[in-house]
Order: C-alpha cells, then sequence, then structure tokens
C-alpha cells in the first residue's frame, strides 16, 4: 500500500494491528499480539493453569496485567468446590494478582471494576469472554491450557478477524431488549454465524442502548459464534468507565477507534429494531429462537434470572417492573441470582430486590450457578424453565430431561406470574392489574 | 492407527462433551460421561485410534478445555468436522488433539473403519477403499501439533532461549 491515506479499517484491525505492533493487519493472515490483560475465574483458572506454569517453570508474564474473579464455585457449597475456592484464595495472594472474591461473574465484574478500556488487546478464561467487547475493547475466550501460554508469555496467535457488521436501524419498542435483539439473531444467523471472526454491533439502536444493555448484545456474540463482538465506544462508554474509575488517559482518541467508513468487511445484515418482538428460544439452541407470541402454550415450573447475561441491574430493574404487586403464577419458583454484588447492593437501594423477596423469588449467590451447570440448585427431571441465560443446551442446567427456554428478564418475569410462557408487553401497558 | 469412526451431528456442545455436573472432579470421571447426553455408552465404547466425524459447528458453548481433553483422554486420533467453534479447535490444538475440517463428509458411515493421516490432511476409510481429503491445517498449527501441544512447544521455546541466553553469556566477546 503506498500513499498518505491510509486504506480504510475496521475496529477489529486497529486494535490487532496495535497489539501485534504492526502498522496495518489484514483478515486472514496470523499474528503474535501482545494481551494487555488477561482474565480467569476460580474454574478455568488457578486450578488448571497453576500446574501448567508449574511444568514450564515460569512465573506470570505482569501479574498487573492479570485479574482473578471467584464466580463459578461461589458459594462453594460442595467439599470439592470450598476446596477449589481456598486454592484460587491461596494463589491469587502467591501471585498478587487483582482479585474479586465473590463479588459476581467475571463479564460483570471486569468492567464494573473499571479493568476494561477501548483499544485493549483482552483474553478471558471463559466463552462469555466477547463481553468486553461492549466497551470497544477485543475480548475473546480461550482455555486453560492457552491462558497458561498467555500468562507465561503475555503473547497469544490471532487469525486477523473479518468483521460482520450487524446494523439496527429504527428504535426498540418497550419491553422489548438487547437480549430479544440476541435471540433474534441467533435465529437468523445461527449459532455458527459469526464464523469467528469479529461481529460488531452498529447503528441508531446500538447508539440508544445503555452499557449493561450492550455488554448483553457482546455477551452473546459467543452463541453467535463470534470470536469477539464489538461496539465502538463513544459517550456512554466513557460516562460508564468514568464512574468505574477506570484509566481514562488517551480517551481522546478512542472515538478514532471506530470502524471506518468504507472498510471492508465480510457480511454487512441490516435489521430494524422497532419491527423486533420479544423473543424465546425453545429446548435445546439459542437459536431455536421466535417471537413470543409464536411460542406454544407452556406451562413453565421455575423461572430463571440470573448470569452475566441476564441479572445486570438493567435486567433486574426491568423484572422488578413486572413483578411489582403480582403474585408468581401456581406452582412457580423463581429463583434470582444477582449478575454482581455491586449490582444486587444498587437494586436493594432502589427496592427491587424487595419485589422480588415480596413475589416470593428465591435469592441466588452472585455466581454462575446453575448457568453454568454448577452448585446444588440445578434443575431437576422433566423441569421445564424460563431463563433469562444464554444458553439452553440440552442437561447443561441440570437434568438431560429438563426443558430451558430463553427470553429477556421481562419475558421471564412475565411467564412467572402467568404461570406459563408469557408477552411482557401485556403486563406493561395493563401496569396495575394481572394478567 | 486405525480406528472406527463415531458419526455424530452438527451443533454437539461443550456440555454434551463435558458435562458441568462432573467440572469438579478429575478428567478420569468427566470423561466417562463424555456425549453420554447424544451417544448414550460412547466412553465405554470407545478405543483408542477411533475418530470422531460430525457436522457443523463442532465443540460450540463453553471455553471449558475438558471438552477436548475428555476425547483425548479417551485416546481418540482425533475429530473431523464440517465446521469446529473457535474456542473448542483452538483447545484441541493446544491440548495435541487433532482437529481438521472436511469440506464435505462424502460417504462415511458410522462405525466403519478408518485411519487419520493428520500431515497428509486425509481420513482413510478402509472398507470403501476411499480418502476422505481433509482441509490442511495452518503452518502454526502443524507446528504447534506436531510438538504434543501448546505446553511442549512452550518448554522447546524456552529450552531454546536459556540456551542462547547460556550462549550469550558464556561468551566472552561483546
Amino acid at each position: 500500500m503506498t500513499g498518505d491515506t491510509p486504506s480504510p479499517t475496521t475496529l477489529a484491525q486497529k486494535i490487532v494491528a496495535r497489539a501485534s505492533a504492526r502498522d496495518h493487519v489484514t483478515p486472514g493472515e496470523i499474528v503474535t499480539a501482545r494481551v494487555d490483560l488477561a482474565m480467569i475465574h476460580d474454574s478455568g483458572g488457578p486450578r488448571r493453569v497453576e500446574p501448567i506454569l508449574k511444568d514450564l517453570g515460569v512465573g506470570l508474564f505482569d501479574a498487573s496485567k492479570v485479574v482473578l474473579i471467584s464466580d463459578h464455585f461461589v458459594p462453594g457449597d460442595t467439599d470439592e468446590g470450598a476446596r477449589i475456592l481456598e486454592l484460587t484464595r491461596q494463589w491469587a495472594k502467591e501471585r498478587k494478582v487483582a482479585f474479586h472474591d465473590g463479588e459476581g461473574i467475571c463479564h460483570v465484574v471486569l468492567p464494573e471494576r473499571g479493568h476494561l478500556r477501548p483499544g485493549m488487546l483482552v483474553v478471558g478464561g471463559d466463552s462469555h469472554s466477547p463481553t468486553g467487547g461492549a466497551f470497544g475493547a477485543y475480548m475473546f475466550g480461550v482455555g486453560a491450557t492457552e491462558m497458561a501460554g498467555v500468562l507465561a508469555t503475555g503473547e497469544i496467535w490471532l487469525k486477523v478477524p473479518d468483521t460482520i457488521l450487524l446494523e439496527w436501524r429504527g428504535r426498540l419498542s418497550r419491553g422489548v431488549t438487547a437480549k430479544d435483539m440476541m435471540l433474534a439473531l441467533c435465529g437468523r444467523l445461527g449459532m455458527d454465524g459469526g464464523k469467528y471472526q469479529a461481529v460488531e454491533y452498529t447503528g441508531e439502536a446500538i447508539a440508544a442502548l445503555s452499557m449493561q444493555e450492550r455488554m448483553t448484545l457482546s455477551n452473546m456474540a459467543a452463541e453467535l459464534g463470534g470470536q469477539a463482538g464489538l461496539i465502538a465506544p463513544d459517550a456512554t462508554t466513557a460516562a460508564f468507565l468514568e464512574t468505574a474509575g477506570a484509566d481514562m488517559s488517551g480517551k481522546e482518541i478512542w472515538s478514532a477507534l471506530a470502524t471506518d467508513p468504507g472498510a471492508p468487511v465480510l457480511e454487512h445484515h441490516v435489521f430494524d429494531a422497532s419491527a423486533l418482538a420479544p423473543q424465546v428460544a425453545a429446548p435445546h439452541s439459542p437459536a431455536n429462537s421466535a417471537p413470543v407470541t409464536d411460542a406454544p402454550e407452556t406451562p413453565v415450573d421455575v423461572a430463571y434470572i440470573g448470569a452475566c447475561t441476564g441479572a445486570k441491574y438493567e435486567d433486574l430493574r426491568n423484572a422488578a417492573a413486572i413483578l411489582r404487586g403480582r403474585r408468581l403464577g401456581k406452582g412457580v419458583e423463581l429463583l434470582v441470582a444477582p449478575a454482581s454484588k455491586r449490582d444486587q447492593d444498587r437494586a436493594a437501594a432502589d427496592g427491587i430486590m424487595a419485589v422480588f423477596e415480596e413475589a416470593g423469588a428465591r435469592i441466588l449467590p452472585n455466581a454462575c450457578g446453575i448457568c453454568a451447570g454448577y452448585g446444588t440448585d440445578r434443575l431437576g427431571e422433566d423441569v421445564t424453565c424460563i431463563s433469562s441465560t444464554a444458553r439452553n443446551f440440552k442437561g447443561r442446567m441440570g437434568a438431560a430431561s429438563s426443558q430451558v427456554w430463553l427470553g429477556s428478564p421481562l419475558t421471564v418475569a412475565a411467564s412467572a406470574i402467568a404461570g406459563k410462557i408469557a408477552d411482557p408487553r401485556a403486563f406493561l401497558q395493563d401496569d396495575g392489574g394481572t394478567a | 492407527m486405525s480406528g472406527r469412526i463415531f458419526l455424530l451431528g452438527d451443533d454437539v456442545d461443550t456440555d454434551q462433551l463435558a458435562p458441568g455436573a462432573y467440572m469438579k472432579g478429575g478428567i478420569e470421571a468427566l470423561a466417562a460421561h463424555c456425549l453420554e447426553g447424544v451417544r448414550p455408552g460412547f466412553a465405554q465404547e470407545v478405543r483408542p485410534g477411533d475418530i470422531l466425524v460430525a457436522g457443523r459447528n463442532f465443540g460450540v458453548g463453553s471455553s471449558r478445555e475438558q471438552a477436548a481433553e475428555a476425547l483425548k483422554h479417551l485416546g481418540l486420533a482425533g475429530v473431523v468436522a464440517l465446521s469446529f467453534a473457535g474456542i473448542f479447535y483452538r483447545n484441541a490444538i493446544n491440548l495435541g488433539l487433532p482437529v481438521l475440517t472436511a469440506p464435505d463428509l462424502g460417504r462415511v458411515t458410522d462405525g466403519a473403519a478408518a485411519r487419520l493421516d493428520v500431515s497428509a490432511a486425509r481420513l482413510e476409510l478402509e472398507a470403501a477403499g476411499e480418502t476422505l481429503a481433509l482441509d490442511p491445517l495452518p503452518d502454526n498449527l502443524q507446528v504447534l501439533l506436531a510438538d504434543g501441544g501448546l505446553v511442549p512447544h512452550l518448554k522447546k521455546r524456552f529450552a531454546k532461549e536459556r540456551n542462547k541466553e547460556h550462549d550469550r553469556c558464556a561468551d566472552p566477546r561483546p
């Protein structure tokens, strides 16, 4: 390439080029990138990486660039889980890394505590690591051995991603959320629609979303099969990060990270946000999605509001708006596992937790819990559950015979009241009464 | 080494390969439940050298590398699929489990005798006398697999770096 005008490039290319000390990178080429931050949790973290580091005979490449968060085996209600948590705590002390213990699910805690910044290249030891892309960071998930390699060297190889642009025009209507957008996308594009490339969300509807809603989009880039799920940083991003206490130096160049007009992309899909209805995904795939109005009559036993995908502060607030002053359907158990302690505290201060308690919900720890198939509350045989989580693979949340439907926190709350899968919009229009 | 083909469909997920309920235990206990939801008795039936052949998006879901580790533990020669989920694919290579994509699955049948030739990127279907061409791995991944996975690969690299360091120190010239 010659001349003074650089060719237009994507957000993903800009981050990967900087991290691999290159002026320009081309999709498809393999590069070695320096990692700005590595996030690990108690399941894939110390218990798995430390034996490898010992075997290699090396320490951490830079302890200040490693964040450890316990969330999978919290609250340690089994002997084995308690042992793993103890090992995790010991490792944090020995290795002198930033450690958030029992403060919530890693994907929510990491940005909430100011660890993420736009333009970073970040690896996470969890498949929902694309969540960090909501902040304009190229963040992706890796397994424990690969993470051990990163912790030992500070490097990772990457195939420079192509970009799949998902443009949402218009605005979401009332009762429709980021979760509904993602279920619709999984249905439209399939669980491999992301082709392990960079998915980038753009358009008026995205610009209008809050950071926590954007996090839901990026989070479920995992279900689309993208390596990353990016959103260009803007004033909403900066405001969130400032509150979170992130390092704001360099914020004047954040806007230059955005995908340049005319940058070549692999695919460009356009959707109309204003036409979207609340979605549910039938067992056993997020891609089995359809408008909730098309769902067959489905009685539910358990309603679950949990996970990094569906139990952040705004998710809780949305669900509470539907539950307030209403009672659960006969025989329905409502479980609420707020995604972080900070979000739960905020919800408690705003009277949101009281709404759940008055409705008769059982409040579970700020942890992955049954979403990841861990802990003692796993679903029993033949249980039908409506869940605000990201995945409904067979047997993931409990017995292989359990049937898990996915929906937004609003849809889960509406279904908990109706005793069957229900459209949340009916409850929003008729604020005083019951279904 | 020859083995038999276990033929599976699309979207075989990590919860099938490494069920969450057994994640707190060791790989032995976990591997005993590998794929029991989609192929009951798989872990008991499979023998070293056998090959998994699957459709699209094999390994979709979690980053838990026990999904690949369980297959390696059971002695599978490798996995051939129309496509793989990205994290599973990287995990498998890092653990030294060959994973190769095939443009199509031709006339592969369940239970057929076969041999996976990783370096030549082909699946030899012995009874049918046919060979299924697979997509060759990129160079960097061939090196990783040839070294036996990421850990032995890094050991080699660190040893080389230490030797270089040692040579530099031993060399009296500036």
